[in-house]
């Protein structure tokens, strides 16, 4: 039974057939998939923190207003170096979200290039509140993940597991979710070395003090990893009657370690965010595992040296990508039965700003990912950059509420009848229509 | 007034106390320094909550320990029962500490507890073995704390005599050269055959670190001296009673053993003091508490710990003063530090301890802490009660302001961000509650600026005006 339960109808039947087994085994089992059918579906939601740039995740190639806005941290066109992988006419995606792209040319994955909350303030923690809570700010007390349970919760038992040092407003609440934390990944903040050198900036104690640490710390971690010494080690040092130099002398000597370094560090978190995804998925394959997480990514409030396709933000996009391809081979057959939605507070301002990153926007783009999706184009109306279609002659103009989406994804997905999506899980949203056709 | 009552308020409960606590400052805001003044209290300062062992029942459990490790080893018996024991021994040590810093990172009144930190640092006992180990704790409880806004004098007399301070300076075991002890160990007395000598240690510190200071004058010759007359000032040990059949003994009890006296007058700093037993020392001490110099002292540290690691003059001098005219009442002294508007300038000119650092993290969070600080307080350079000399922890900036001591602060503050911070709370408020008026423009907008909470509460913790007070 266990056994059936991890395939998918199709299979299933697939599977039965080749092997001539009886049909009275394949009608059970093929009840038992319907049954189960909801019961197996997954949902899983990233949370991308910091107003992940829309502008750069799905750059609008075909769009003549996009090079102009973006001038150095555009991201180059279909076919050139390092250029926007093509998704249809208009549309491409960051040459770093190579999975995703993967995907969506087998009709795996789907953008929202227009999406916002229905929160204008521009605030990171009010928009985040309003995000996973679904409701406005002052009311956000829990999240409507936790909701949907909590409705579903009459007919059938939801798990649920949030990944990350603390639970994510959007699965609490009344209903209980686990919670799973890869040590010691989550709790870095990858921006807080750069804002702290910034505020200690004329602060004779603190200022050098934390830029000899921060050297030190990069040096000790030089200094422990054996395949980048190997790799990068002077050939000075080589020579016959060359004193042997420490590696991170060595590496204070020579950028390109330190380059090499970065390089790494950038591999090695990539390969972190993978087994992230991977183990996530062996969570929710358990029996009685989670059938909804929330994953939480931080790092993508961009306002200076955002980069187009290297840099920082390509960085935090690569990680994504990275977690969504542990997650989704990590499935298996599974990822037939899972959707995965990946959503930010807010986009970023359509032009690029006075420090080569962008400031605080509206709209910006959802990515939707799944085994079993619907065939389509983007979700939603492009409004278009044009400048008279800028939301405040700035950002993104919004054309879907990023509740209609949730909306969709839980009726079609996991079976939350409209009435509980309109009350509890997104109170007072009747006027939302959910977002149709998004599950096959 | 030259500056107004929001910034004095949060001057307070971060210069004056441990960092403050949400509405802390808003409490403090009505009357700051009348706030400060009304913490002082004759009984002294509190006492963490919880039930731990006396000195005496610490030493009690030691000596039977190393009787039982000694009988073991003559049995040839496996060692464990012994190192249970000695685990055991440790872990209350352990919580004892969980009850200091809970008292910190709760309390209202705190600058009755900075002070009695300072002081416990003051007349500092260190673990430099398994004894001294237990025995701070119980030190700081029996000795500094119920004298913290007391006579001075009578925190020395409570110090020298505590059993913490005679072992972990190597009093309790130190022998007049023409005691009757040692008369009767030079005759061969193979019972006294292990017996020591005269130990300078204690005599030395309390002139050049809890009293006088150093080059106030004194010489090589007064040391030895003081030492001599401190001879006798000893503990009862675990067989006390059989060896001496003093009934009411406890081990682990401060005792004079005249047997162990060293006998005639003795003569320091010029002044000469009559063969006396037990009151010979106690007499020294006296004069030591009384002498200018140690006023001086005091007053410097005071001011070091509390305003600026060079502290002005001026304020030094008025410390001093009031030392000197309330005849050593520390709480006297501690309203003139209070009262004092060289204590009130704007300028933060002290760098928290990694202890101040955590703490006022916590504080600022409403957290306890839970045994996952100590590991912290270990890697920041301050392993709990284990002050690296006599001299206490260091009051420098330079030493915590380290380029390895700010990156670990760092990393600190994103997982107890990350672990801590609220997901309701507004960060900008938190910083509001926590810094008050001494919350600068730029780590406002960084906070303002921050992607997460988390991040905010980080940026707060490691801000410059946060990691100073």
């Amino acid at each position: 039974m266990t056994q059936t339960l991890s395939l998918n109808r199709r299979s299933a039947l697939f599977a039965a057939a080749g092997l001539g087994i009886s049909v009275t085994f394949l009608a059970r089992a093929a009840h038992a998939a319907s049954e189960g059918g909801l019961a197996q579906r997954k949902l899983v939601v990233f949370i991308c923190r910091g107003a992940m740039d829309g502008l750069s995740v799905s750059p609008p190639i075909g769009d003549a207003n996009y090079q102009p806005l973006r001038t150095e941290i555009a991201i180059a066109g279909f076919g050139q170096p390092n250029g926007a992988l093509q998704l249809d006419s208009t549309f491409g995606l960051h040459p770093r979200l190579e999975t995703v792209h993967a995907l969506a040319l087998k009709g795996e994955a789907r953008i929202a290039p227009a999406i916002a909350t229905p929160d204008r303030a521009r605030s990171h923690f009010e928009a985040q509140d309003v995000l996973e809570s679904g409701q406005p700010a002052t009311q956000a007390t829990s999240g409507w993940l936790n909701r949907a349970m909590e409705s579903l919760s009459a007919t059938r038992t939801v798990h649920a597991m949030s990944v990350g040092p603390q639970e994510p407003l959007i699965l609490r609440g009344r209903m209980e979710a686990a919670s799973w934390s890869p040590g010691g990944i989550k709790e870095r903040d990858p921006r807080l070395a750069q804002i702290l050198t910034d505020l200690y900036a004329g602060d004779a104690l603190l200022a050098p003090a934390l830029a000899s640490g921060l050297q030190t710390e990069a040096m000790a971690a030089i200094a422990t990893a054996p395949d980048l010494n190997a790799m990068a080690a002077p050939p000075a040092a080589m020579q016959p009657g060359a004193m042997q130099q420490q590696p991170a002398a060595a590496a204070q000597s020579n950028p390109q370690q330190l380059q090499a370094y970065a390089a790494q560090q950038q591999q090695q978190a990539a390969n972190q965010a993978r087994k992230l995804g991977d183990t996530l998925a062996k969570f929710m394959l358990e029996p009685n595992g989670p059938q909804i997480a929330a994953v939480s990514l931080d790092g993508f409030d961009t306002h200076a040296n955002q980069g187009a396709a290297d840099g920082q933000l390509a960085i935090r996009l690569r990680g994504l990508d990275a977690a969504i391809d542990g997650l989704s081979s990590g499935l298996g057959p599974e990822w037939n039965n899972t959707v995965v939605v990946v959503a930010t507070e807010f986009g970023r301002t359509a032009r690029m700003n006075g420090t080569k990153g962008t400031d605080h926007g509206t709209a910006s783009t959802a990515l939707v990912l799944g085994g079993s999706l619907k065939r389509g184009g983007i979700i939603g109306d492009w409004p278009t950059l044009q400048e008279a279609k800028l939301f405040e002659n700035r950002d993104t103009a919004p054309t879907v509420d990023m509740r209609g989406l949730f909306k969709g994804v839980l009726a079609e997905q996991l079976g939350v009848d409209r009435r509980a999506l309109d009350t509890t899980v997104f109170p007072d949203s009747a006027g939302v229509e959910p977002v149709a056709g998004i599950v096959a | 007034m030259a500056i107004d009552l929001a910034l004095r308020a949060s001057i307070a409960a971060t210069r004056f106390g441990l960092g403050a606590r949400p509405g802390e400052i808003a409490a403090l805001s009505t009357d700051p320094l009348g706030a400060l003044k009304a913490q002082i209290r004759a009984d002294g300062a509190d006492q963490p909550s919880g039930d731990f062992e006396s000195s005496v029942q610490r030493v009690t459990d030691l000596r039977a320990l190393q009787q039982d490790r000694r009988q073991a080893r003559m049995d040839g018996a496996p060692l464990d029962p012994v190192k249970e024991a000695q685990k055991m021994i440790r872990q209350g040590a352990g919580a004892e500490f969980l009850g200091r810093v809970a008292l910190a990172s709760q309390t209202d009144a705190a600058f009755r507890e900075r002070w009695a930190l300072f002081w416990f640092n003051h007349f500092t006992v260190g673990q430099k073995n398994l004894q001294t180990a237990v025995l701070a704790g119980p030190f700081e409880r029996e000795a500094i704390r119920p004298h913290v806004f007391g006579r001075f004098e009578e925190m020395l007399v409570a110090s020298t005599s505590h059993p913490g301070m005679l072992i972990y300076l190597d009093q309790a075991q130190s022998i007049g050269p023409d005691s009757q002890l040692a008369g009767l160990a030079k005759m061969g007395l193979p019972a006294l055959k292990n017996l020591g000598g005269l130990n300078e240690n204690l005599a030395r510190e309390i002139m050049e670190l809890h009293t006088l200071g150093v080059g106030a004058g004194y010489t090589q010759a007064d040391v030895t001296e003081f030492a001599r007359a401190l001879t006798g000032w000893s503990i009862v040990g675990l067989n006390e009673r059989r060896r001496f059949g003093d009934q009411d003994a406890q081990p682990g009890q401060f005792t004079f053993r005249p047997a162990a006296h060293e006998p005639g007058a003795r003569h320091i700093l010029g002044n000469t003091y009559p063969a006396g037993g037990l009151e010979q020392a106690r007499a020294v001490l006296h004069d030591l508490a009384a002498n200018p110099a140690t006023a001086h002292h005091i007053a410097v540290k005071l001011a070091k710990h509390f305003i600026a690691d060079d502290p002005p003059p001026t304020l030094v001098a008025k410390l001093e003063r009031s030392f000197n005219t309330s005849g050593g009442q520390l709480g006297e002294v501690a309203t003139t530090l209070i009262d004092a508007p060289e204590s009130w300038v704007a300028q933060q000119r002290k760098f928290k301890t990694p202890y101040e650092f955590l703490i006022s993290g916590y504080r600022a969070a409403a957290v306890t802490p839970g045994p996952e600080i100590v590991p912290v307080l270990t890697q920041l350079g301050q392993q709990p009660f284990s002050a690296p000399s006599p001299k206490g922890w260091s009051e420098d900036a330079t030493d915590w302001a380290s380029a390895d001591g700010v990156v670990k602060r760092m990393r600190w503050s994103e997982a107890f961000a990350a672990r801590n911070v609220s997901l309701t709370a507004e960060p900008m408020q938190i910083a509001q509650n926590t810094l008050g008026a001494q919350l600068i423009a730029a780590t406002a907008t960084a906070i303002g600026r921050a992607e997460s909470r988390a991040e905010a509460f980080s940026i707060l913790l490691m801000s410059p005006e946060f990691q100073r007070r």
